[in-house]
């Protein structure tokens, strides 16, 4: 019942103001002869620059096609993304790179399952239930938390969490034989820095998504005797829903790509992503070995690189198509 | 409005040109002493080990500054597979990260030391552990030994701290341990300083690195009771250190004036420093 009405004043709303841009648009378009040009001139120039984006993605696709693909056939598919022994200079080489892919799939995974509910919870917090000048302090912070470069996020992750993920180690693996000891540096460390660095993506779009929700939604579901809390989760959230989507997406991107960070505290052995093993993931292992690989190892770095880029397509492609839903579903 | 905008730009056009014009006149000056060198020209062809890929790519890049008519070529190959070329006389120069053998040196090959790699084990300081024999750490770095205790330490698991694949120093460490590619690394960090960043940080950390990079964060072990020291590295007694050899067929003397013109430059104060810049021990 509430639900209904929330989609249903939603939809109104997005058509009365379709209905006043169209307005606008109309009075604008006039002018003489000289605007006209300088109009011209501002879309050739505008072209250009789009010009530029567009060629720098397709040159860069292009570059890693042709940079990644011969490795795949020299080393053979199955060998190369289902192969579990890293050993590019071994005399003689194996190059599977299926723990690496794993570990980037676990680790943004758990990282996101951690992060975007405290994210969503903040988000809640600042733009429903924080009085304003509470989240006049909060919402800065995160901004500036989005602000810090993923150097710190890593240095502070060898200060603080290594020594504390060592002790625990010690602890749960009190008396192992056949653990091999990291020293701190191992998957949960990287997943723990990546979940507070996509913290500010989840909470900034996801805030910015709830306080656009309609108020008459907000002011239709307390009329009807639902509680602060039940509006929120019942009716204001579900009508952000797109919104938090698109954090929660951006999230998974910024998490995927992620390399400064996890390189200094993830250990960087290349092992099944278990917690307490050292790991590598799919940046980091572009970013350790490419300054002296050399043959066919440099190559498989370009594979593992070109194996990156499309789990980025692809979450750029779910991005969109939510985008896209939001937008039909608003219309 | 439009014609501040226009000044603006104007003056920015000209600053431009003026910048332009100074890296110009820079470039053609610093060019035009490089040129004045020597007339010297030719090339120098290597090949070799991949280890000496930083000390030849460095020496080569150097030399040819210095006499910007002569290209020095380097292939790496392997230190084997740089000496057969040498014998062959398809290079002028074959790099081998090991002393020559007797066959090779009867073949009428020439071992010219270049430098010295030496390598340290690091621990952090507060490990009681001083010393350790080469079977020790081959032990602790294939994963046999996993706790200090079990080489005359205190109660510690040991953290296995390595290079990545491709490191030169991974590579000298492996091969001079003979423990090649049975590694069982529990860290594997790209850089020396986060090694010993690493080492200092982690109780029970062993690590090794570049023996000049060493500095007083971490404890450095002496092996089977010999102190790392240039001294002992130059004696020999060190066995964690490599020869860096350019090997000529016959005498440098024998050799074409561009080869000796490398040599003599690699002997001058500029290639020392090129040499000691990348880490690397002067030969005595």
């Amino acid at each position: 019942m509430v639900n209904h009405l929330a989609t249903d004043q939603i939809g109104f709303m997005q058509k009365s103001r379709s209905a006043i841009k169209v307005e606008v648009g109309k009075n604008s378009i006039r002018g003489g002869n000289a605007k006209n040009k300088v109009e011209l001139v501002a879309k050739i120039i505008f072209m250009a620059c789009a010009v530029i984006a567009v060629v720098a993605v397709l040159s860069i696709t292009l570059y890693m096609l042709i940079k990644g693909l011969p490795a795949l056939s020299t080393v053979g598919v199955g060998e190369l993304l289902f192969g579990t022994v890293w050993q590019p200079t071994a005399a003689e080489p194996s190059y599977g790179i299926a723990f690496i892919i794993l570990t980037s799939i676990v680790g943004t995974a758990v990282s996101i399952l951690i992060g975007v509910p405290i994210g969503l919870l903040t988000a809640v917090f600042i733009s429903e239930v924080a009085p304003k000048k509470l989240s006049a302090v909060v919402q800065p912070a995160v901004e500036l938390l989005a602000a810090i470069p993923s150097v710190i996020y890593g240095l502070l992750g060898i200060m603080l969490l290594n020594p504390l993920m060592y002790k625990l180690e010690k602890i749960v693996f009190a008396g192992s034989t056949t653990h091999q000891f990291t020293g701190g540096s191992n998957l949960l460390s990287a997943i723990i820095v990546l979940a507070i660095m996509i913290l500010p993506t989840v909470i900034n779009i996801s805030t910015s998504a709830i306080r656009a929700v309609p108020a008459q939604i907000k002011s239709a579901s307390l009329a009807l005797g639902a509680t602060h809390i039940q509006t929120i989760f019942k009716v204001m959230v579900p009508a952000a829903k797109s919104g938090i989507m698109t954090g929660v997406v951006l999230g998974i991107g910024r998490a995927l790509g992620e390399a400064m960070a996890i390189n200094l505290v993830a250990g960087g052995s290349v092992n099944l992503p278990l917690p307490f093993n050292s790991v590598r993931f799919l940046t980091t292992q572009i970013v350790s070995e490419m300054s002296y690989a050399e043959g066919l190892h440099r190559q498989v770095l370009f594979t593992v690189g070109l194996v990156l880029f499309l789990f980025i397509m692809i979450i750029n492609l779910i991005l969109s198509r939510i985008e896209k839903k939001g937008a039909v579903e608003n219309a | 409005m439009k014609n501040r905008a226009a000044k603006a730009m104007a003056v920015m056009a000209a600053a431009a040109l003026v910048a332009t014009g100074v890296v110009g006149c820079g470039s053609s000056s610093s060019g035009s002493t490089q040129g004045g060198g020597s007339g010297l020209s030719g090339s120098v062809t290597m090949a070799g080990s991949t280890s000496m890929e930083t000390i030849a790519n460095a020496l080569a890049e150097a030399f040819m500054e210095e006499y910007p008519n002569v290209t020095v070529t380097a292939e790496f190959t392997g230190s084997g597979a740089g000496l057969e070329s040498l014998a062959a006389g398809s290079v002028d120069i074959g790099n081998a990260s090991r002393d020559l053998s007797d066959s090779e040196k009867e073949s009428g090959e020439v071992e010219n030391i270049v430098a010295i790699d030496g390598i340290a084990m690091i621990t952090d300081s507060d490990n009681v552990v001083t010393d350790l024999t080469s079977e020790q750490i081959a032990q602790i770095y294939t994963g046999e030994v996993t706790n200090w205790s079990d080489v005359g330490g205190d109660d510690e698991q040991i953290v296995v701290i390595g290079r990545e694949a491709g490191s030169g120093t991974r590579d000298a460490f492996e091969e001079l341990m003979d423990v090649a590619d049975e590694c069982n690394y529990a860290q594997e960090l790209d850089s020396t300083g986060a090694v010993i960043a690493k080492a200092a940080a982690t109780p029970g950390a062993i690590g090794y690195v570049s023996l000049n990079e060493v500095d007083d964060t971490v404890t450095m072990l002496s092996l089977n009771s010999v102190e790392p020291t240039e001294e002992n590295i130059i004696a020999g007694d060190y066995i964690l250190s490599r020869p860096f050899v350019m090997a000529t067929m016959g005498e440098i003397s024998e050799q074409n004036e561009v080869v000796q013109a490398f040599f003599s430059y690699i002997e001058s104060d500029e290639g020392q420093s090129v040499i000691e810049s990348i880490g690397l021990i002067l030969p005595q």
